[in-house]
Protein backbone atom coordinates (compact mmCIF):
# COMPACT_ATOMS: atom_id res chain seq x y z
CA UNK A 1 0.00 0.00 0.00
CA UNK A 2 2.76 2.19 1.10
CA UNK A 3 3.81 2.17 -2.64
CA UNK A 4 0.51 3.09 -4.22
CA UNK A 5 0.03 6.02 -1.99
CA UNK A 6 3.86 7.19 -3.23
CA UNK A 7 2.70 6.96 -6.46
CA UNK A 8 -0.93 8.59 -6.04
CA UNK A 9 0.85 11.45 -4.01
CA UNK A 10 3.82 12.13 -6.64
CA UNK A 11 1.23 11.92 -9.65
CA UNK A 12 -1.23 14.28 -7.91
CA UNK A 13 1.95 16.64 -7.33
CA UNK A 14 3.01 16.57 -11.06
CA UNK A 15 -0.93 17.67 -12.20
CA UNK A 16 -1.16 19.97 -9.03
CA UNK A 17 1.88 21.84 -9.69
CA UNK A 18 0.86 23.39 -13.49
CA UNK A 19 -2.63 23.82 -12.17
CA UNK A 20 -1.62 25.89 -9.52
CA UNK A 21 0.63 27.81 -11.23
CA UNK A 22 -2.50 28.60 -13.69
CA UNK A 23 -4.51 29.61 -10.61
CA UNK A 24 -2.07 31.73 -9.26
CA UNK A 25 -1.80 33.78 -12.35
CA UNK A 26 -5.77 33.67 -12.41
CA UNK A 27 -6.21 35.26 -8.98
CA UNK A 28 -3.69 37.62 -9.80
CA UNK A 29 -5.10 38.74 -13.05
CA UNK A 30 -8.48 38.82 -11.61
CA UNK A 31 -8.14 41.13 -8.23
CA UNK A 32 -7.16 43.88 -10.09
CA UNK A 33 -9.18 46.54 -9.26
CA UNK A 34 -11.47 45.06 -6.65
CA UNK A 35 -12.86 41.52 -6.41
CA UNK A 36 -16.74 40.62 -6.83
CA UNK A 37 -19.02 37.70 -7.45
CA UNK A 38 -20.34 38.81 -10.09
CA UNK A 39 -16.99 39.28 -12.40
CA UNK A 40 -15.74 35.82 -10.92
CA UNK A 41 -19.45 34.29 -11.94
CA UNK A 42 -19.05 35.95 -15.26
CA UNK A 43 -15.87 34.16 -16.06
CA UNK A 44 -16.79 30.60 -14.65
CA UNK A 45 -20.46 30.33 -15.44
CA UNK A 46 -21.38 28.15 -18.48
CA UNK A 47 -17.78 27.42 -19.14
CA UNK A 48 -17.01 23.57 -19.67
CA UNK A 49 -13.38 24.43 -19.35
CA UNK A 50 -13.01 25.89 -16.33
CA UNK A 51 -15.47 23.02 -15.19
CA UNK A 52 -12.62 20.41 -16.19
CA UNK A 53 -9.61 22.48 -14.90
CA UNK A 54 -11.19 22.86 -11.31
CA UNK A 55 -12.96 19.57 -11.60
CA UNK A 56 -9.35 18.10 -12.08
CA UNK A 57 -7.59 20.56 -9.91
CA UNK A 58 -10.39 19.45 -6.67
CA UNK A 59 -9.67 15.83 -7.31
CA UNK A 60 -5.98 15.79 -7.49
CA UNK A 61 -5.86 17.77 -4.74
CA UNK A 62 -8.74 15.69 -2.51
CA UNK A 63 -5.37 12.80 -2.98
CA UNK A 64 -2.80 14.85 -2.31
CA UNK A 65 -4.01 16.33 0.86
CA UNK A 66 -5.04 13.27 2.86
CA UNK A 67 -1.85 11.91 1.67
CA UNK A 68 0.35 13.75 3.06
CA UNK A 69 -1.66 14.79 6.36
CA UNK A 70 -1.31 11.06 7.17
CA UNK A 71 2.38 11.21 6.82
CA UNK A 72 2.22 13.90 9.79
CA UNK A 73 -0.14 12.58 11.79
CA UNK A 74 1.76 9.10 11.87
CA UNK A 75 5.19 11.19 12.39
CA UNK A 76 4.19 13.62 14.53
CA UNK A 77 1.06 12.33 16.50
CA UNK A 78 0.21 8.34 18.06
CA UNK A 79 -2.52 8.08 15.58
CA UNK A 80 -1.78 5.44 13.42
CA UNK A 81 -3.09 1.77 12.05
CA UNK A 82 -6.54 1.32 10.14
CA UNK A 83 -8.52 4.20 12.17
CA UNK A 84 -6.00 6.71 10.58
CA UNK A 85 -5.96 5.20 7.04
CA UNK A 86 -10.00 5.44 7.17
CA UNK A 87 -10.02 8.64 8.49
CA UNK A 88 -7.90 10.05 5.89
CA UNK A 89 -10.14 8.26 3.32
CA UNK A 90 -12.98 10.05 4.44
CA UNK A 91 -11.13 13.57 4.51
CA UNK A 92 -10.45 13.22 1.24
CA UNK A 93 -13.67 12.21 -0.14
CA UNK A 94 -14.80 15.24 2.05
CA UNK A 95 -12.61 17.57 0.01
CA UNK A 96 -13.67 16.26 -2.99
CA UNK A 97 -17.76 16.44 -2.00
CA UNK A 98 -17.18 20.03 -0.97
CA UNK A 99 -14.61 20.72 -3.73
CA UNK A 100 -17.08 19.60 -6.58
CA UNK A 101 -19.48 21.32 -4.91
CA UNK A 102 -18.07 24.63 -5.58
CA UNK A 103 -17.31 23.86 -8.96
CA UNK A 104 -20.31 23.13 -9.82
CA UNK A 105 -21.36 26.24 -7.81
CA UNK A 106 -19.73 28.46 -10.28
CA UNK A 107 -19.95 27.04 -13.30
CA UNK A 108 -23.79 26.19 -13.09
CA UNK B 1 14.78 7.13 26.07
CA UNK B 2 15.29 9.91 23.35
CA UNK B 3 16.59 13.14 25.26
CA UNK B 4 19.37 14.25 22.85
CA UNK B 5 18.92 17.56 21.86
CA UNK B 6 19.93 17.43 17.73
CA UNK B 7 21.49 19.86 16.07
CA UNK B 8 19.27 20.13 12.92
CA UNK B 9 20.56 23.40 11.11
CA UNK B 10 21.11 22.18 7.69
CA UNK B 11 19.18 23.11 4.48
CA UNK B 12 17.87 19.83 3.70
CA UNK B 13 16.15 19.88 6.82
CA UNK B 14 14.49 23.67 6.91
CA UNK B 15 13.17 22.51 3.00
CA UNK B 16 11.41 19.67 4.85
CA UNK B 17 9.79 21.91 7.53
CA UNK B 18 8.82 24.25 5.03
CA UNK B 19 7.41 22.70 2.96
CA UNK B 20 5.81 20.19 5.77
CA UNK B 21 4.03 22.81 7.65
CA UNK B 22 2.90 24.65 4.60
CA UNK B 23 1.31 21.88 3.56
CA UNK B 24 -0.65 21.42 6.79
CA UNK B 25 -2.14 24.90 6.82
CA UNK B 26 -2.87 24.43 3.19
CA UNK B 27 -4.76 21.34 4.14
CA UNK B 28 -6.79 23.21 6.83
CA UNK B 29 -7.46 25.87 4.28
CA UNK B 30 -8.59 24.45 1.62
CA UNK B 31 -11.47 22.55 2.99
CA UNK B 32 -12.35 27.12 4.44
CA UNK B 33 -11.63 27.60 0.55
CA UNK B 34 -14.58 25.12 -0.82
CA UNK B 35 -17.11 26.19 1.19
CA UNK B 36 -16.73 30.11 0.69
CA UNK B 37 -16.98 28.94 -2.99
CA UNK B 38 -20.05 27.15 -2.25
CA UNK B 39 -22.09 29.98 -0.97
CA UNK B 40 -22.00 31.05 -5.41
CA UNK B 41 -24.87 28.36 -5.04
CA UNK B 42 -27.06 31.03 -3.16
CA UNK B 43 -26.54 33.41 -5.55
CA UNK B 44 -24.38 35.97 -6.15
CA UNK B 45 -25.41 38.43 -3.51
CA UNK B 46 -24.39 35.66 -0.36
CA UNK B 47 -20.61 35.18 -2.16
CA UNK B 48 -20.36 39.02 -2.44
CA UNK B 49 -21.59 39.56 1.14
CA UNK B 50 -18.71 37.25 2.07
CA UNK B 51 -16.23 39.22 -0.84
CA UNK B 52 -17.06 42.48 0.95
CA UNK B 53 -15.73 41.19 3.86
CA UNK B 54 -12.96 39.63 2.33
CA UNK B 55 -11.68 43.30 1.81
CA UNK B 56 -10.87 43.42 5.22
CA UNK B 57 -7.07 44.06 6.18
CA UNK B 58 -6.55 40.65 8.11
CA UNK B 59 -8.85 39.38 5.61
CA UNK B 60 -6.13 40.20 3.24
CA UNK B 61 -3.44 39.28 4.88
CA UNK B 62 -4.81 35.91 5.25
CA UNK B 63 -5.33 35.51 1.72
CA UNK B 64 -2.08 36.78 1.10
CA UNK B 65 -0.27 34.27 3.84
CA UNK B 66 -2.10 31.53 2.15
CA UNK B 67 -0.43 32.35 -1.76
CA UNK B 68 2.76 32.14 0.38
CA UNK B 69 1.89 29.08 1.47
CA UNK B 70 1.25 27.88 -1.78
CA UNK B 71 4.38 29.06 -3.25
CA UNK B 72 6.35 27.61 -0.33
CA UNK B 73 5.17 24.45 -0.89
CA UNK B 74 5.40 24.08 -4.72
CA UNK B 75 8.64 25.44 -4.57
CA UNK B 76 9.88 22.55 -1.88
CA UNK B 77 7.77 19.68 -3.24
CA UNK B 78 9.44 20.08 -7.04
CA UNK B 79 12.94 19.64 -4.81
CA UNK B 80 11.36 16.38 -3.44
CA UNK B 81 10.18 15.07 -7.10
CA UNK B 82 13.73 16.50 -8.19
CA UNK B 83 15.53 14.43 -5.37
CA UNK B 84 13.53 11.59 -6.37
CA UNK B 85 13.06 11.25 -10.21
CA UNK B 86 16.31 13.51 -11.48
CA UNK B 87 20.04 12.05 -11.22
CA UNK B 88 21.68 14.20 -8.62
CA UNK B 89 24.88 13.34 -6.86
CA UNK B 90 26.99 15.70 -4.10
CA UNK B 91 26.92 19.32 -4.36
CA UNK B 92 23.76 19.22 -6.17
CA UNK B 93 21.30 18.15 -3.57
CA UNK B 94 22.32 22.01 -2.17
CA UNK B 95 21.73 23.75 -5.42
CA UNK B 96 18.10 21.89 -5.59
CA UNK B 97 17.23 23.29 -2.06
CA UNK B 98 18.70 26.20 -2.42
CA UNK B 99 17.54 26.37 -6.08
CA UNK B 100 13.72 25.90 -4.64
CA UNK B 101 13.72 28.66 -1.75
CA UNK B 102 15.10 31.60 -4.92
CA UNK B 103 12.23 30.10 -6.67
CA UNK B 104 9.57 30.48 -3.35
CA UNK B 105 11.07 34.23 -2.82
CA UNK B 106 10.80 35.20 -6.76
CA UNK B 107 7.44 33.67 -6.79
CA UNK B 108 6.64 35.89 -3.56
CA UNK B 109 7.98 38.95 -5.23
CA UNK B 110 6.33 38.78 -8.25
CA UNK B 111 2.91 38.65 -6.65
CA UNK B 112 3.89 41.36 -4.70
CA UNK B 113 5.09 43.62 -7.29
CA UNK B 114 1.62 42.43 -9.65
CA UNK B 115 -0.76 43.26 -6.84
CA UNK C 1 37.17 29.63 15.22
CA UNK C 2 35.77 29.15 18.70
CA UNK C 3 37.95 29.75 21.53
CA UNK C 4 38.32 26.17 23.36
CA UNK C 5 39.93 27.37 26.08
CA UNK C 6 37.15 27.73 29.41
CA UNK C 7 38.90 28.61 32.57
CA UNK C 8 42.44 27.99 33.40
CA UNK C 9 43.00 26.09 30.01
CA UNK C 10 40.22 23.42 30.82
CA UNK C 11 37.17 22.21 28.31
CA UNK C 12 33.94 22.15 30.52
CA UNK C 13 32.24 18.70 29.16
CA UNK C 14 29.00 17.31 29.92
CA UNK C 15 28.67 13.60 29.70
CA UNK C 16 25.74 11.42 29.85
CA UNK C 17 25.86 9.21 32.98
CA UNK C 18 23.25 6.06 33.38
CA UNK C 19 20.98 4.30 30.72
CA UNK C 20 17.61 5.90 29.08
CA UNK C 21 17.55 7.22 32.86
CA UNK C 22 20.27 9.07 34.31
CA UNK C 23 21.57 12.64 33.66
CA UNK C 24 24.66 14.59 32.35
CA UNK C 25 27.62 14.83 34.77
CA UNK C 26 30.45 17.82 34.13
CA UNK C 27 33.93 17.40 33.94
CA UNK C 28 37.17 19.88 33.88
CA UNK C 29 39.18 18.22 31.01
CA UNK C 30 42.75 20.06 29.97
CA UNK C 31 42.63 21.40 26.87
CA UNK C 32 45.31 20.32 24.60
CA UNK C 33 46.25 22.01 21.10
CA UNK C 34 45.43 18.69 19.45
CA UNK C 35 42.77 16.89 20.84
CA UNK C 36 40.07 14.88 19.85
CA UNK C 37 36.36 14.46 21.46
CA UNK C 38 37.34 10.69 21.72
CA UNK C 39 41.08 12.15 23.68
CA UNK C 40 38.32 13.77 25.97
CA UNK C 41 36.14 11.04 27.03
CA UNK C 42 39.51 8.93 27.63
CA UNK C 43 40.95 11.05 29.55
CA UNK C 44 37.53 11.67 31.65
CA UNK C 45 37.71 7.45 31.71
CA UNK C 46 40.85 7.59 32.98
CA UNK C 47 41.36 10.26 35.68
CA UNK C 48 38.11 10.96 36.83
CA UNK C 49 35.76 8.73 36.01
CA UNK C 50 36.79 4.73 36.18
CA UNK C 51 33.58 3.52 35.65
CA UNK C 52 32.52 5.30 32.24
CA UNK C 53 31.27 3.29 29.58
CA UNK C 54 31.99 3.96 25.81
CA UNK C 55 33.32 2.24 22.72
CA UNK C 56 35.91 2.89 20.34
CA UNK C 57 38.57 0.51 18.63
CA UNK C 58 40.90 1.99 15.63
CA UNK C 59 40.88 5.44 16.95
CA UNK C 60 41.85 6.25 13.35
CA UNK C 61 38.34 6.76 11.54
CA UNK C 62 38.67 3.74 9.86
CA UNK C 63 35.97 1.63 12.00
CA UNK C 64 32.96 3.67 13.17
CA UNK C 65 33.33 2.15 16.67
CA UNK C 66 33.32 5.68 18.07
CA UNK C 67 30.28 7.40 17.18
CA UNK C 68 28.28 9.44 19.81
CA UNK C 69 26.08 12.53 19.58
CA UNK C 70 28.70 15.45 20.17
CA UNK C 71 27.02 18.90 21.05
CA UNK C 72 23.64 17.46 19.01
CA UNK C 73 25.64 15.79 15.78
CA UNK C 74 26.36 12.37 15.44
CA UNK C 75 29.69 12.12 14.53
CA UNK C 76 32.79 9.61 14.78
CA UNK C 77 34.70 10.87 17.90
CA UNK C 78 38.05 10.15 17.13
CA UNK C 79 37.57 11.97 14.14
CA UNK C 80 36.19 15.54 16.04
CA UNK C 81 38.57 17.73 16.88
CA UNK C 82 37.89 19.50 19.86
CA UNK C 83 38.58 22.98 18.22
CA UNK C 84 36.09 21.99 15.82
CA UNK C 85 32.67 21.44 17.96
CA UNK C 86 33.50 23.14 21.12
CA UNK C 87 31.69 26.48 21.18
CA UNK C 88 33.19 28.43 23.89
CA UNK C 89 34.99 25.44 25.48
CA UNK C 90 32.08 23.75 26.31
CA UNK C 91 31.25 19.99 25.12
CA UNK C 92 28.07 17.66 25.58
CA UNK C 93 28.61 14.06 24.67
CA UNK C 94 25.78 11.73 24.29
CA UNK C 95 25.38 8.14 23.06
CA UNK C 96 23.67 7.78 19.51
CA UNK C 97 19.82 8.66 19.06
CA UNK C 98 17.80 6.86 18.24
CA UNK C 99 19.30 3.16 19.00
CA UNK C 100 18.87 1.77 23.06
CA UNK C 101 21.10 2.72 25.86
CA UNK C 102 23.49 0.24 27.18
CA UNK C 103 25.69 2.36 29.56
CA UNK C 104 26.56 6.21 29.14
CA UNK C 105 27.89 6.56 26.09
CA UNK C 106 27.52 3.02 24.58
CA UNK C 107 24.60 2.00 22.74
CA UNK C 108 22.73 -1.16 21.45
CA UNK C 109 23.33 -1.70 17.85
CA UNK C 110 21.12 -4.84 18.01
CA UNK C 111 17.92 -2.69 16.04
CA UNK C 112 20.05 -0.99 13.68
CA UNK C 113 21.38 -4.75 12.32
CA UNK C 114 17.87 -6.27 12.79
CA UNK C 115 16.50 -3.35 10.14
CA UNK C 116 19.78 -3.96 8.27
CA UNK C 117 18.46 -7.87 7.60
CA UNK C 118 15.35 -6.74 7.03
CA UNK C 119 15.96 -4.37 4.55
CA UNK C 120 17.43 -7.49 2.80
CA UNK C 121 20.79 -6.69 3.42
CA UNK C 122 22.20 -10.22 3.47
CA UNK C 123 24.03 -11.33 0.52
CA UNK C 124 22.34 -14.56 -1.18
CA UNK C 125 25.32 -15.97 -4.21
CA UNK C 126 23.47 -17.94 -6.94
CA UNK C 127 26.48 -19.52 -8.40
CA UNK C 128 28.61 -22.38 -7.58
CA UNK C 129 31.92 -23.20 -6.87
CA UNK C 130 32.13 -24.92 -9.89
CA UNK C 131 30.74 -21.88 -12.13
CA UNK C 132 33.59 -19.40 -13.66
CA UNK C 133 34.25 -16.18 -12.02
CA UNK C 134 31.74 -13.74 -12.76
CA UNK C 135 32.95 -11.02 -14.72
CA UNK C 136 31.59 -7.26 -13.96
CA UNK C 137 32.01 -4.34 -15.76
CA UNK C 138 32.83 -1.74 -13.32
CA UNK C 139 31.46 0.82 -15.45
CA UNK C 140 27.65 -0.30 -15.98
CA UNK C 141 24.94 1.68 -14.51
CA UNK C 142 24.42 -0.99 -12.01
CA UNK C 143 27.74 -1.19 -11.12
CA UNK C 144 28.17 2.29 -10.44
CA UNK C 145 25.07 2.49 -9.03
CA UNK C 146 26.44 -0.08 -6.22
CA UNK C 147 29.92 0.94 -6.20
CA UNK C 148 28.66 4.78 -4.37
CA UNK C 149 26.81 3.07 -1.85
CA UNK C 150 29.30 0.35 -1.07
CA UNK C 151 31.81 1.96 1.20
CA UNK C 152 29.15 1.63 4.42
CA UNK C 153 30.46 0.26 7.75
CA UNK C 154 27.53 0.61 9.44
CA UNK C 155 28.88 3.05 12.32
CA UNK C 156 24.96 4.27 12.27
CA UNK C 157 25.87 7.66 12.34
CA UNK C 158 23.10 8.18 9.43
CA UNK C 159 21.07 6.30 11.78
CA UNK C 160 21.37 8.42 14.26
CA UNK C 161 20.92 11.62 12.61
CA UNK C 162 17.61 10.62 10.59
CA UNK C 163 14.53 12.44 12.02
CA UNK C 164 12.25 10.03 10.32
CA UNK C 165 13.80 6.65 12.04
CA UNK C 166 12.96 8.83 15.31
CA UNK C 167 9.25 9.57 14.02
CA UNK C 168 8.58 6.19 12.77
CA UNK C 169 9.64 3.14 14.47
CA UNK C 170 9.20 0.87 11.72
CA UNK C 171 11.54 2.72 9.38
CA UNK C 172 14.50 0.66 8.34
CA UNK C 173 16.65 3.74 8.08
CA UNK C 174 18.89 5.02 5.55
CA UNK C 175 22.08 2.45 6.34
CA UNK C 176 19.94 -0.43 5.85
CA UNK C 177 18.14 0.86 2.86
CA UNK C 178 21.11 2.33 1.33
CA UNK C 179 22.93 -1.40 1.83
CA UNK C 180 19.52 -2.37 0.07
CA UNK C 181 19.99 -0.60 -3.20
CA UNK C 182 24.03 -1.85 -3.15
CA UNK C 183 22.57 -5.35 -3.45
CA UNK C 184 19.86 -4.75 -5.43
CA UNK C 185 22.38 -3.42 -8.39
CA UNK C 186 24.70 -6.31 -7.66
CA UNK C 187 23.87 -8.57 -10.34
CA UNK C 188 24.90 -11.72 -8.28
CA UNK C 189 22.78 -11.37 -5.70
CA UNK C 190 19.58 -13.97 -5.71
CA UNK C 191 17.09 -12.13 -3.84
CA UNK C 192 16.22 -9.10 -5.61
CA UNK C 193 12.50 -9.56 -4.99
CA UNK C 194 12.51 -9.54 -1.51
CA UNK C 195 14.77 -6.08 -1.35
CA UNK C 196 12.16 -4.69 -3.77
CA UNK C 197 9.04 -6.34 -1.33
CA UNK C 198 10.86 -5.01 2.02
CA UNK C 199 11.57 -1.36 0.45
CA UNK C 200 7.57 -1.76 -0.86
CA UNK C 201 6.45 -2.04 2.74
CA UNK C 202 5.75 -0.40 5.59
CA UNK C 203 9.07 1.45 6.89
CA UNK C 204 10.68 0.79 3.35
CA UNK C 205 11.72 3.48 1.29
CA UNK C 206 8.51 5.68 0.91
CA UNK C 207 8.66 6.88 4.54
CA UNK C 208 12.11 9.14 3.35
CA UNK C 209 11.32 12.58 3.26
CA UNK C 210 14.81 13.38 1.46
CA UNK C 211 15.96 15.64 4.61
CA UNK C 212 19.46 14.21 4.08
CA UNK C 213 20.21 14.74 7.03
CA UNK C 214 22.03 11.15 6.73
CA UNK C 215 24.11 12.75 3.27
CA UNK C 216 24.68 15.73 5.30
CA UNK C 217 27.00 13.41 8.15
CA UNK C 218 27.78 10.18 6.57
CA UNK C 219 31.73 10.06 7.84
CA UNK C 220 32.48 8.02 4.40
CA UNK C 221 30.56 10.81 2.40
CA UNK C 222 27.86 8.19 1.14
CA UNK C 223 24.43 9.59 -0.10
CA UNK C 224 22.05 6.81 1.55
CA UNK C 225 19.08 9.81 0.40
CA UNK C 226 20.31 8.94 -3.08
CA UNK C 227 20.16 5.68 -2.70
CA UNK C 228 17.04 5.79 -1.38
CA UNK C 229 15.18 7.57 -4.16
CA UNK C 230 16.72 4.52 -6.32
CA UNK C 231 14.68 2.38 -4.34
CA UNK C 232 11.48 4.36 -4.77
CA UNK C 233 11.80 4.09 -8.75
CA UNK C 234 12.42 0.75 -8.37
CA UNK C 235 9.44 -0.11 -6.33
CA UNK C 236 7.62 1.67 -9.33
CA UNK C 237 8.68 -0.48 -11.37
CA UNK C 238 7.57 -3.67 -9.17
CA UNK C 239 4.39 -1.96 -9.03
CA UNK C 240 4.05 -1.90 -12.84
CA UNK C 241 5.09 -5.12 -13.92
CA UNK C 242 2.55 -6.52 -11.16
CA UNK C 243 2.97 -8.39 -7.60
CA UNK C 244 1.62 -7.15 -4.59
CA UNK C 245 3.25 -4.17 -3.57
Amino acid sequence: METRLFVLQRASALLLAPLVIVHLGMILYAVRGGLTAGEILSRTQGSIGWGAFYGLFVLAASLHAPIGVRNVLREWTAWRGRSLDTAMLILALALAATGLRAVWAVIA
Amino acid sequence: MNTTRTDRRHAGYAAFIAHRLSGVLLALFLPLHFLTLGLALDGAQALDSFLAFSELPWVKLSEWTLVVLLCVHLSFGLRVLALEFLPWRGARKSWLGWGAGLAAAAGLLFMIAVR
Amino acid sequence: MSDMRAENGHLRVSIWRGKSEGCFVDYQVPARANQTVLDVVTWVQRHREPSLAYRFACRVGVCGSCAMTVNGRPRWTCRTHVGKVARDGRLRIEPLRNLPRIKDLACDMAPFFDKWQRAGGRFKGTATRKAPMPRLDPSSPQRRAADAAIECINCAVCYSACDTVAWNPDYLGPAALNRAWSLVNDVRHGEQDAIVAAAAGAGGCHACHSHGSCVEYCPVELEPTASIAGLKRRTLRGLLTGGDT
